[in-house]
């Protein structure tokens, strides 16, 4: 495994060194959606006895979180195939198992800083409970998993920046926002209720909230089973693609 | 002398494009070894292949006697590779990118080689320099740089001197020299058919993914032995027609092609007993050039006939 921790480094050390666009900018946009979005609403919407503020605070973590995963596996692949230092890794004993390992590790990992700044910078603003922390942990972790793995099928998959932000911008960003982010999913009309629980994001986002109030939208169990259950999938999927070489070695 | 790469019988195919066409090779441990061939002969698909970074369609290939594909762990610490295009990883400063390269072979606390090669390399001033900063030729020293942190025993460098200025071409080859000394293997693809004939004992010549000559440099150069002699001589109008046939004319100057160097005597003494005296003379020896022209020329000639093509 000697590979793997070199290779889990420098994907660290690639997102560190440019922390201020890496890690501080996403904690000042989640920053500026807490402002905006409480300032307008705080005194209008409670959700399940939650101030709305309180309410907001873990679905900008779990956004975050997800987000800022996606953002470093795939970027780190694409721009190393775009400017072939992609062969550096290519080319050393790293088995596609330590691939795998290392970039869903680093993405985990920003993905979790970028959520312990949000969780930081948004205390002020509202007093949160954490009423169950390990579940509070499993699912950010389990978030970062996901998304740090369709990072690298996307960033494996894509050949230039513009369809890496495609795939960005039509599917990762609409299915994150609208998957109960600013809105308890109770509050839409049923069709859309039933097809938000079609959105794996959802049970993140609401078994993360489980996680901070102790209320949440559907069980926290159904939650962790279903992404759990997503992991598997994308994880599964990604290493398929990585054994076979995909879009890699020739 | 045992064998450090074996290739067996490999093709690969891209599309329509046949770029290896049941490729054998083997080359010896310590050899200096040479690969030629015109863009697009397949010289970089099969070094891909070797790298691991192409897989055959079918075929075999082993490092020192582990398979490319079932045992790449061992086959991979056996290569080092200098890849073709000047890539860089711009986060990184040069030490950071050799320590990071050492940690991918598992390689921790591989300093003092690592400073062993910047010295060599020239490189130690720019040690903690950014890679986007240095010039073209500097982040290519760190690619060879790169391909050596693990000290493998059989070093592939792809073109490692196209746009490189003389002097750094000079430092590598001197480098690469020590390091074949040592009992490294090296092979070697570059266009540069000077580097080639100095440097490697034995050469292939690709061409359409087929290796259509592989000898020792040595029995090239004598199997296409030719020597040319220019020359310029006055009142050429007395030449008798048994010398003019044999010569052609350019640009002023009389060219023969001899078989051997035993010919040019009696035919100076001929072309002075029709009363032309010299002006100018020079002769060429067969350099590698005229060798993998020939070649490229005979390979086409036997492709055409075996297309059935006359021309």
């Amino acid at each position: 495994m000697s590979g793997f921790r070199t290779l889990l480094y420098k994907e660290v050390l690639r997102f560190w060194k440019v922390a201020i666009q890496t890690v501080a900018a996403p904690v000042v946009t989640a920053l500026l959606y807490l402002l905006i979005f409480s300032h307008v609403l705080e005194n209008r919407v409670e959700i399940n006895n939650v101030r709305y503020t309180a309410f907001l605070v873990p679905g900008l973590i779990m956004m975050s979180v997800l987000q800022n995963a996606f953002a470093n596996s795939s970027s780190s692949l694409i721009g190393a195939k775009m400017n072939g230092s992609l062969i550096f890794v290519l080319l050393p004993p790293i088995s596609y198992g330590e691939f795998f390992l290392a970039y869903v590790g680093a993405a985990m990992l920003r993905g979790m800083m970028v959520g312990l700044g949000v969780l930081l910078v948004t205390a002020w603003f509202a007093p949160l409970q954490f009423v169950a922390p390990w579940w509070i942990l499993a699912f950010a972790l389990i978030g970062g998993g996901i998304m740090g793995s369709l990072g690298m099928i996307a960033g494996i998959w894509a050949e230039k920046f513009d369809q890496l932000s495609a795939f960005q911008n039509f599917l990762i960003l609409p299915l994150t926002m609208l998957s109960g982010v600013f809105y308890s999913i109770h509050s839409l009309p049923p069709f859309w209720q039933r097809v938000s629980h079609l959105n794996p994001f959802f049970y993140l986002i609401d078994g993360l909230r489980y996680g901070f109030f102790g209320v949440s939208d559907v069980s926290p169990l159904i939650s962790l089973a279903v992404s759990g259950l997503a992991f598997l999938v994308v994880g599964a999927w990604t290493l398929a693609l990585l054994r076979k070489g995909y879009k890699l070695r020739y | 002398m045992s064998v450090a790469v074996s290739i067996q019988r490999v093709a690969k195919r891209f599309g329509s494009v046949q770029a290896l066409d049941g490729v054998c090779l083997e080359i010896g441990e310590g050899e200096f070894f040479g690969l030629l061939g015109p863009n697009g002969a397949g010289k970089t698909t099969l070094i891909s292949c070797l790298a691991g970074l192409v897989r055959p369609d079918s075929g075999q290939i082993g490092v020192k006697g582990f398979d490319v594909q079932d045992d790449y762990r061992q086959a991979r610490r056996q290569l080092g590779v200098v890849p073709q295009e000047l890539v860089f990883d711009p986060f990184f400063t040069v030490r950071e990118t050799l320590r990071i390269q050492s940690g991918y072979f598992g390689l921790r606390r591989n300093d003092d080689w690592i400073d062993e090669i910047l010295e060599n390399l020239d490189l130690a001033a720019k040690a903690e320099t950014n890679m986007r900063r240095l010039s073209g030729g500097m982040k290519r020293r760190v690619l060879v740089a790169q391909a050596l942190v693990h000290r493998p025993p059989v070093i592939v460098l792809d073109e490692p001197t196209a746009g490189v200025d003389v002097e750094l071409r000079q430092g590598l080859w001197q480098f690469v020299r020590r390091l074949n000394g040592d009992g490294h293997t090296v092979i070697l693809t570059t266009h540069y058919l000077e580097e080639a004939e100095a440097l490697c004992e034995r050469i292939a010549m690709l061409k359409q993914g087929r290796v259509v000559a592989l000898d020792s440099t040595r029995n090239l150069l004598e199997r296409f032995s030719v020597h040319k002699l220019s020359l310029r001589a006055e009142a050429l109008e007395r030449l008798p027609e048994a010398i003019t046939r044999r010569a052609s004319f350019c640009e002023g100057y009389l060219n023969f092609h001899l078989g051997h160097v035993d010919e040019v005597e009696p035919l100076l003494a001929a072309i002075r007993q029709a009363g032309c005296p010299i002006r100018e003379m020079r002769m060429n020896a067969t350099d590698l050039e005229d060798v993998f022209i020939e070649v490229m020329r005979g390979q086409d000639e036997s492709l055409a006939e075996e297309a059935g093509d006359v021309r």
